[in-house]
């Protein structure tokens, strides 16, 4: 593009000649950014050790998809194809910033490269992207002002609404577009009869129309001044960014790069500490803001505040005093207060952030259903908080009354009733006749350990589950065995309720108990279970779950399943967290409901595989009596009403209890039934 | 505050399966599992929070074999500074005056401004506290759900009344308190804790060292004696109520007033 007849770099105003400003414009905001920048980054230097430097391939994997690729933008269709539009004019427009910056004091500059056909492509596609995010951040403004998505309400208790801010932004990226396009369109206007061309209906061009037969020096004057608009603006805006939601245009990038990788597991006490030497540590988990791992903070400083965790977070759900936006958006305060840009931090001790800002409640109240880290669109991890902050709770011995005791229990008897250890495979003796479950207890050995857990060895209903376990492995041609008294607690939900010592106990019993069974493979019915063996455990065999298992003798034709008798109801599987989101098995136990003749089966459409709802949680957490309106259960049980469905398939205990007792609890008994996934396969199958 | 506050390992009513054993005269202990008697375990988490509060030390103090160490190390996890253990061979098959004149003996050896028992054990009969306080020549208040500390020379306490109506007393230091349950929430400990404090040292005081003789304590010098054990038959079945939902409603309200459940 030629820029002539003016140009930013050579005006002058009253003699005085302007590319001065337009270098000290870029060199004080660019300070005044790379200032800003350091002293956000300070607190991240005082953080906990995190070593996220490995996996590199994958990372970048994660960067193309979730950053790059907006990966999860569309689960919100309207805001997240609206947000793709920005982002993707975000990234094409940075080259034309720049440019325009260097324009202020190098006349008629173009990047290097952008002189033939490529700089003329990029012309137009520089001028439909600022139009296309003109067009969506006014969309996106009249959305924040008058449709209001109620997700991004701030209850009162957590302090100001942030459309303000929200709005703010929008109008700069507006004002950004718009002055660019002024500023182009005008030297359109200007250059007409030399015949350069422009895309119609941009912005720019619509600038060029409405300035078509405007004196020239008028246009020079419109050129100046949307030049000096935009320079302003842009620097602005990149220090505006370290100041609120909108970090997240600069932090996203890392964030995502530094996400999490893998699933279903907890993090350690402190990364690079072994299990042998936790007990030497001072202190456990966090208590203090400085206590949080430097990627954790960095998680606060990248929430961009769209609400979509807590949107889908259950306990939120149920008014439980959890929303896991505010976990970060809290801690973002704090961190903005305490490590402030101008002027000094605090003095004095740090305060607690329990107590602070954070409440027991709120963080005892999380299932770690993982809904919110499903949801994330730029990587935030909550889970290892919610488990680091319980650290540090459990470490200062506030523990709530209702889990003290199944502690206690765990410790003495292994299991969180305080059942008698020797009457842990009491219910094999229920399994029916012509099947004597193998006992390791009893000097038997198999290739397969069924490893049952402390809920289908004790509790009456969930008994049932286990004898249909063993009844589908026997019949499947499964050789197996169960520990006995031996097993012990996996210790799954006692790790991610804070209490790592006696986690690491349970782990060193089972882990040996598993070893000396000499079996090849474990198997499960339980997913938490599951979950603790394969990914909390070291050393141990491989596991699987029962769904997968029968999946797979199913597939075989090892099972053959029998016709419904009663073909009327619909069935749905609800996907138990420990299960789906937290070890990607989604299809196995569909394929085992499917394979049944007669089936019927509808999807809680917008509720299942990786947005399924949490049925309230398992582990410890039955035995915690949260501060909430409604149980999660009941929510869970009436989403799969609504999908048009009256029985729920599940495929573990714990969903079974909390789905049964919600049956009840919404007066659908009668109605609407719940069974397990291994329990049906057992009813269907042909003897 | 110096306080000392004592302590009873007890087979744990939620964690067992209590059975009566063959002969009639103690429980089945061949498959039991121990704690703290929980009562215990809310007095010394009130003395640890009055010494947060106003300064002092946290005496623990229990009367029993070297299995009791565990649950005096327990406490002392929780908070309390020092752990004592009264063990000897002449304690054994002591009543409840025989186990306060061991208490007693004990708290002699020190100066204590307060003396904390818990109201009651899952295995006992609520009667130590009130001896302690009558062999040191005390003030004494029982079911106590409520300390506030004033001016050093008193306490102003709750006691909970038959029937769920509150007590406020003003009791002159030093004294003897037996504490009833929620009267806070007990901080939790856990094997962390427990470890922390695993070398710490808890000495020893036998009846020589208590200076208490055979003939006031011991199963021989017992004047309370256990002669049967036993599960009471069960009585009748339960009431059944019927009518309508609402004359149901009625008729429970009823007989929850007339059993003094509500007023």
């Amino acid at each position: 593009m030629i820029h002539e007849p003016f140009s930013p770099a050579t005006a002058t105003l009253a003699g005085f000649p302007l590319w001065i400003l337009f270098v000290l414009i870029p060199l004080v905001g660019i300070g005044c950014f790379a200032w800003i920048m350091a002293r956000r980054a300070a607190p991240l230097f005082k953080g906990a050790p995190d070593p996220r430097f490995d996996r590199i391939p994958e990372r970048i994997v994660m960067v193309l998809k979730l950053w790059l690729a907006q990966w999860r933008q569309p689960r919100y269709f309207l805001a997240g194809v609206l947000h793709i539009v920005v982002f993707f004019g975000f990234l094409v427009l940075g080259a034309r910033s720049t440019e325009m910056v260097v324009l202020g004091f190098v006349d008629g500059f173009r990047l290097p490269g952008f002189g033939g056909a490529l700089g003329e492509a990029y012309d137009v596609a520089k001028d439909v992207a600022s139009t296309l995010v003109l067009i969506a951040v006014v969309i996106l403004a009249i959305r924040r002002a008058f449709f209001k998505p109620a997700r991004y309400a701030v209850p009162e208790r957590y302090g100001k609404d942030h459309t303000p801010e929200a709005l703010f932004v929008l109008g700069m990226i507006g004002l950004l577009m718009l002055s660019e396009s002024a500023f182009e369109g005008s030297l359109l206007a200007a250059q007409r009869e030399a015949g350069h061309s422009v895309t119609a209906f941009t912005l720019a061009w619509a600038f060029q129309q409405m300035f078509a037969g405007v004196a020239t020096s008028t246009l020079a004057a419109v050129n100046l001044v949307a030049y000096v608009v935009h320079d302003l603006t842009f620097f602005f805006f990149l220090c505006f960014l370290p100041f609120g939601k909108h970090f997240h245009v600069i932090t996203s990038l890392f964030n995502v790069y530094f996400m999490r990788l893998q699933l279903g597991n907890v993090k350690p006490v402190v990364h690079g500490i072994t299990d042998a030497q936790l007990d030497d540590l001072k202190s456990f988990g966090v208590k203090k803001f400085e206590d949080f791992t430097w990627k954790h903070m960095l998680d606060f400083y990248s929430c961009v505040d769209c609400g979509r965790c807590s949107d889908h977070c259950p306990a939120n759900a149920v008014k439980r005093p959890l929303s896991p936006r505010f976990i970060s958006i809290k801690a973002r305060d704090y961190a903005f207060e305490h490590y402030p840009v101008f002027g000094k931090s605090p003095t004095g001790d740090a305060p607690n952030l329990i107590g602070g800002i954070y409440t027991e409640d709120e963080i005892w109240s999380c299932t770690t259903c993982g809904a919110c880290e499903e949801e994330c669109p730029v990587g935030i991890e909550y889970i290892d908080k919610m488990v680091d902050l319980r650290r540090g709770m459990v470490d200062e011995g506030m523990v709530p009354q209702s889990l003290q005791k199944p502690m206690s229990a765990l410790e003495k008897r292994g299991n969180p009733w305080g059942k008698l250890e020797k009457k842990r495979a009491e219910w094999t003796a229920g399994v029916g006749e012509g099947i004597e479950v193998k006992s390791v207890e009893k000097g038997d050995t198999a290739d397969t350990l069924y490893f049952v857990d402390s809920i289908s060895s004790y509790d009456d209903r969930s008994q049932k589950i286990a004898q249909a376990t063993a009844r589908v492995l026997a019949k499947g041609g499964i050789d197996f065995a169960v520990i006995g008294k031996d097993e012990k607690d996996s210790g799954h939900d006692v790790r991610r309720f804070g209490e790592e010592m006696l986690f690491q106990t349970l782990k060193e019993q089972n882990t040996e108990a598993i070893k000396a069974s000499e079996a090849k493979t474990i198997v499960v019915n339980d997913p938490h279970a599951l979950n603790a063996l394969r990914n909390d455990y070291k050393d141990v065999p491989p596991v699987q779950h029962v769904s997968e298992v029968v999946a797979l003798l199913i597939e075989g034709g090892k099972l053959k399943l029998n016709p419904l008798a009663d073909a009327t109801r619909t069935y749905t599987f609800h996907d138990p967290c420990y299960l789906g989101r937290h070890n990607g098995t989604y299809d196995p136990p569909r394929t085992a409901i499917d394979a049944i003749p007669g089936m019927k089966r509808v999807e809680m459409t917008g509720n299942c595989r990786d947005r399924s709802f949490c049925c309230g949680g398992g582990g410890l957490m039955l035995f915690y009596e949260p501060d909430e309106e409604q149980r999660m259960g009941v929510v869970r049980v009436n989403q799969a009403k609504d999908a048009g469905a009256d029985v729920i398939v599940t495929a573990c205990p714990f969903c079974m209890t909390n789905i049964e007792d919600a049956i009840k609890v919404a007066g659908l008994e009668g109605k609407m039934e719940v069974i397990d996934l291994v329990e049906l396969v057992d009813r269907q199958m042909q003897q | 505050m110096e306080i000392l506050v004592c302590v009873k390992r007890v087979p744990d009513s939620a964690e067992n399966e209590i059975s009566v054993a063959p002969n009639g005269a103690d429980i089945k202990r061949d498959d039991l599992v121990y704690s703290v008697n929980e009562w215990d375990n809310y007095a010394v988490e009130e003395a640890i929070q009055i010494v947060e509060r106003d300064g002092g030390k946290v005496t623990v103090i229990s009367v029993g074999d070297s299995d009791a160490e565990e649950i005096v190390r327990r406490e002392m996890a929780m908070g309390a500074e020092q752990g004592l253990l009264a063990t000897d061979a002449t304690f054994e098959g002591s009543d409840g005056l025989g186990i306060a004149t061991i208490l007693a003996a004990a708290a002699k050896k020190g100066s204590y401004d307060l003396i904390l028992t818990g109201a009651l054990a899952d295995d006992g009969a609520a009667q130590v506290g009130g001896m302690i306080a009558a062999l040191l020549d005390l003030p004494y208040a029982s079911v106590v759900n409520k300390i506030e500390t004033k001016d050093g020379k008193s306490l102003r306490i709750g006691r909970e009344i038959e029937g769920g109506a509150q007590e406020i007393n003003d009791i002159e230091l030093p004294c003897v308190l037996s504490i009833q349950t929620g009267i806070n929430e007990p901080r939790y400990v856990g094997i962390r804790g427990i470890r922390k404090v695993a070398s710490v040292e808890i000495p020893v005081l036998d009846a020589a060292a208590l200076g208490v003789t055979a003939g006031k304590v011991g199963a021989d010098s017992a004047n309370v004696k256990r002669v049967d054990y036993f599960v009471p038959v069960a009585g009748a079945g339960a009431e059944m109520l019927s009518g309508s939902n609402d004359e149901l409603a009625d008729k429970l309200v009823a007989l929850l007033k007339a059993k003094g459940g509500i007023k």
